[in-house]
């Protein structure tokens, strides 16, 4: 179990991508799998960061990574802000987004179509996004 | 975190930018800056993507942002040099169906004419 722990600002981003990057690496992920992988990841912390704990530093956010062999790569991502109501999304229209110039909701199409399950529930004051990812190994 | 440079040519007319680097959302508002720029300054724009190694969905909602604009005002616009890597993003959402992606800067020169 590989985990990170870090607090709700944009700029831990990059410092998140590079912690998964380094993990999938290790795990055995293709240059161009883990690209894919790491954006959703990406996708996820952003919208927890800004939206769920509106950028403030003093809350935290917490990744785990678990390698589950054949079952693929386990993402668990655990936030203490307001909850994600993933039954309520709705899948943008792309050409209502251009439209209307609306920049949001592209994030979580991308990671509904990178990851091979996503969910999002919450327990005990606590939001998890659960997400599992198949690949092949390249070791 | 994010690199943009921007030239202005004469002769033939258009507006180059170029991007490089890492777009998240904490450095798309720069893109969207750069493109700003470039709109009011010129009816011809090549964005060169070439150094770009990371885009996240807050860059291409910059990029989705713009379209209905560069219609209505008749600019041209071309995106080009992208990493395979870069171009699949922009594959998984159809982007690369509503906005014109050139492999090089020629093909996106011809294509500005």
């Amino acid at each position: 179990m590989h985990q990170f722990k870090t607090n709700c600002k944009r700029e831990r981003l990059k410092e998140i991508r590079h912690f998964v990057a380094e993990v999938l690496g290790d795990i055995g992920f293709s240059e161009i799998d883990a690209h894919k992988v790491i954006l959703a990841v990406d996708e996820v912390c952003a919208n927890l960061i800004i939206h769920s704990n509106k950028c403030n530093p003093s809350e935290c956010l917490e990744l785990f990574i678990e390698d589950h062999g054949k079952d693929g790569v386990l993402f668990e991502i655990i936030d203490y802000g307001i909850g994600f109501n993933y039954n309520n999304y709705k899948e943008p229209n792309l050409e209502e987004i251009i439209r209307k110039r609306k920049k949001g909701g592209l994030g979580i199409m991308l990671v509904k179509n990178i990851m091979d399950t996503v969910e999002f529930k919450n327990e005990e004051n606590k939001n998890i996004c659960r997400m599992i990812k198949k690949f092949t190994r390249t070791k | 975190m994010i690199k943009i440079d921007n030239h202005i040519n004469d002769e033939p007319e258009y507006y180059q930018l170029s991007v490089g680097g890492e777009i998240d959302a904490s450095s798309s508002i720069h893109l969207e800056e750069g493109l700003k720029n470039a709109m009011q300054a010129s009816k011809k724009i090549i964005v060169d993507l070439a150094e770009l190694e990371y885009i996240s969905s807050a860059g291409l909602g910059v990029f989705m942002s713009i379209i209905q604009e560069l219609d209505n005002q008749n600019i041209k616009f071309i995106i080009y040099g992208m990493a395979p890597k870069v171009y699949e993003v922009f594959e998984i959402l159809g982007l690369n169906q509503l906005i014109s992606i050139k492999k090089d800067k020629e093909e996106a020169l011809e294509a500005i004419k």
